[in-house]
């Protein structure tokens, strides 16, 4: 297990100038389950187009058991594909499509008969064979895509949502034929989804992506349970995400109530960010055991538990699962015990750009010139800029703004939203606000002169 | 149901104006008189001379048979395999450049034949390229190429876009994956590409009228034009031009029985 079958370094790839994947370095072991998860245009489908031979990288290596496949033809790469609309051939029957590959290898006719009857038999199909495609049901096209696949024997399986187009319970029921087949071949499989629990069922390591960049790999537990940011937190399952406070090893506070918990090593009085799974939020009559107080203000039935949205004393909102219910409006006793609490670094603090004094009072970032108080610099001075996320106004209109962008990702934290918005000239500009906005919602920024904070640059952009 | 029998009514009238011109000479292909218009009762005698070559310019006929078939053959033949290559091009373009080669492809199509004409025989002339066969052939790809990149392109556009890196993906070359798995999913729309083409160069006159030269090369259209030119129609044209379209007909009633019984498979 641990030898490793496919190793990815420094990889990266541009589509007309912007970046899809960035430096990506993963390395995948013989007989694993690999699953790349993330959103749609995080990068995940590139990757893996790259490891079949589809797209060439413009940096960085692939390589398999240790030989070069940058440059290797698809057709000469000992793996095959699953395709997420199965791509199955239309012009032939359900045998001849799984004898494709094996005819081209000129592996012998008695050999591929024996092989396709095989490998229908464990895609259960076995009757299938003289049916064509276009007769099949979208699961049963399915069976047959990955039958096709894995008869010849792949050194790597490679499945590209090969899921997405099913209904929910034909995919439960699939992931579970995926997940023994895996088992009963031995042959390594890598998997994309942007289905976070398709990717916790089924993997050994779950690597999750996002914007070009891998942001965690981990087995399912590990992502899970302790996410490394805000980003794999809200991605995987249900979160409270909030501000906190690292007082002291094992220490940390959040919604203005202290706790304990296992993390150390961020040192003393460092914010970051607390990450706490609604199920790990207790009810409790004891007011010995009890941390903080709140007030029920939703309560909805889930199937297996209910969801319940409190504020707490001290005016957060959090997100809590219980098997039973409490009443809207009833004050409540939570408690979170320190191993639930999840510690991450905070990954920025502040805006922070590299500007130009343009004139008096005016700075240019972001690809705007904003107004602000220049004083003790002269124009053409290189400036880095600072701005606190509250202290960005986002408006609903162009007028008056001085740029303008999208909001690309929500994160609630508790009592405001955190939103990156991607803005006019490409960058990224982190917005704490209460303010209610969608994704994709177009606004208009705008920075108050005083709230814009300049340092000088030396030409070759060191802070003196 | 007054409406109805308004609906019915229509439908009949524009039938008959479509089809009465080919029944009016299928009928008459039958009788014996020379001029067109008098029935002196049904014979055979007509179909007789036609086959026997009892007529006076038979050879000169039979031969402009014979050079419609081949030209049609070859220049479809050509047009098909260059039209499908040109779709899978034009396909795998994007946004403004895809439009504009679609716009160029179908801009020959609208454009009137005489000017397609003319302007290919000042081309040949202004290459010193002697006109006969070739240019005739050359003239009658050129127009017959764009409406088999049209029949070809929905073709692309229904395919399923993984198929062919599949194919790749289980073992295929580049040109395993094109015989094997491109031309068999592509082939209705290559054989109706075809079959337009065919059908077009058969009664092209215009073009093939500027680019045959001064060889003495006739096609069926030519022919029958020069033969009108002379004093009324050779009658044995009424004979031929039947077959000719009872052979289109069957041949259009067995690709469509075959496309509704496909379709009923489903």
């Amino acid at each position: 297990m641990t030898e490793h079958i496919i190793d990815i370094k420094h990889l990266s790839k541009s589509f007309s100038g912007k970046k899809v994947l960035e430096d990506i370095n993963l390395y995948v072991r013989r007989g694993e389950f690999v699953t790349l998860l993330g959103p749609s245009g995080c990068g995940k489908t590139t990757m893996l187009r790259m490891i079949a031979g589809f797209l060439d990288p413009d940096e960085g290596e692939i390589t398999l058991e240790g030989a070069p496949l940058v440059g290797v033809p698809p057709h000469k790469r000992p793996l095959n594909t699953v395709f997420q609309r199965y791509a199955l051939f239309p012009h032939l029957d359900v045998y001849d499509n799984i004898a494709f590959g094996l005819k081209l290898a000129k592996v012998p006719s008695e050999e591929i008969d024996k092989r396709v009857r095989k490998v229908l038999k464990l895609v259960s199909m076995s009757d299938y064979e003289d049916r064509d495609v276009d007769t099949l049901s979208g699961g049963q096209q399915q069976r047959i895509a990955i039958a096709r696949a894995i008869v010849n024997r792949p050194k790597v399986l490679l499945l590209d949502e090969p899921l997405a187009a099913l209904d929910l319970k034909m995919r439960k029921d699939m992931q579970i034929e995926l997940k023994e087949m895996h088992r009963k071949l031995g042959i390594t499989f890598i998997y994309v989804t942007h289905d976070q629990e398709e990717a916790l069922t089924l993997s050994d390591t779950v690597v999750v992506m996002n914007e070009g960049r891998i942001q965690q790999i981990g087995t399912p537990m590990d992502i899970y349970n302790e996410p490394v940011n805000a980003f794999v937190a809200d991605f995987i399952g249900e979160s409270n995400i909030l501000k906190g406070r690292m007082m002291r090893d094992r220490r940390v506070a959040f919604i203005k109530h202290e706790f304990d918990c296992v993390d150390e090593g961020f040192g003393e009085d460092v914010p970051v960010d607390v990450v706490v799974r609604p199920e790990d939020i207790y009810f409790t009559t004891d007011p010995a055991k009890c941390q903080f107080k709140a007030k029920v203000n939703s309560c909805t039935f889930k199937g297996v538990h209910y969801e319940m949205f409190v504020d707490t004393d001290t005016g957060y909102e959090l997100m809590i699962q219980d098997y039973d219910p409490y009443p809207v409006g009833s004050e409540v006793m939570l408690y979170i015990d320190p191993d639930d609490i999840q510690v991450m670094k905070k990954e920025r603090r502040a805006n922070v750009y590299e500007g130009e004094v343009t004139g008096d009072g005016k700075v240019e970032f972001l690809g705007a010139e904003f107004e602000c108080n220049t004083e003790g610099f002269a124009s053409g001075d290189k400036v880095r800029v600072t701005i606190r996320f509250e202290k960005v106004d986002l408006l609903d209109h162009e007028d008056e703004a001085v740029t303008t962008g999208h909001v690309e990702f929500i994160l609630y934290m508790g009592n405001h939203y955190h939103l990156t918005i991607r803005t006019k000239s490409g960058e990224k500009i982190w917005v704490d606000t209460n303010d209610i906005w969608d994704k994709n919602d177009f606004v208009g920024i705008n920075i108050l002169p005083e709230d814009i904070r300049l340092e000088k640059l030396e030409e070759d952009g060191q802070k003196v | 149901m007054v409406k109805k029998v308004f609906a019915r009514i229509y439908i009949a009238l524009i039938l008959v104006i479509l089809y009465a011109p080919i029944v009016f000479i299928a009928v008459f292909s039958f009788t014996e008189a020379k001029s067109l218009g008098n029935w002196t009762g049904f014979s055979l005698s007509l179909y007789k001379s036609l086959f026997t070559g009892g007529m006076q310019n038979s050879s000169a006929l039979i031969s402009a048979v014979n050079n419609t078939l081949l030209i049609a053959l070859i220049a479809s033949l050509i047009a098909t395999i260059l039209g499908t290559v040109a779709a899978i091009g034009i396909f795998n373009l994007k946004g403004r450049k895809k439009q504009a080669i679609q716009l160029l492809n179908n801009i020959p199509m609208i454009n009137p034949d005489i000017i397609t004409g003319v302007s290919l025989f000042l081309l040949f002339v202004f290459l010193h390229i002697s006109q006969g066969y070739l240019t005739v052939i050359l003239a009658h790809v050129t127009f017959c190429t764009p409406y088999v990149v049209l029949s070809v392109l929905p073709k692309l556009t229904q395919m399923n876009p993984n198929i062919y890196e599949a194919a790749l993906d289980l073992g295929a070359t580049p040109g395993q994956a094109f015989r094997k798995v491109l031309v068999p999913v592509l082939s209705p729309g290559m054989i109706s590409g075809f079959i337009l083409s065919f059908t077009m160069s058969l009664d092209d006159f215009a073009v093939t009228f500027f680019t045959r030269g001064t060889i003495g090369l006739d096609t069926l259209s030519t022919f029958i034009y020069a033969d009108a030119r002379k004093g009324g129609l050779t009658p044995e044209l009424k004979p031929l031009m039947t077959i000719i379209f009872i052979i289109i007909l069957v041949v259009l009633l067995a690709l469509n029985l075959k496309k509704s019984k496909h379709s009923d498979e489903k």
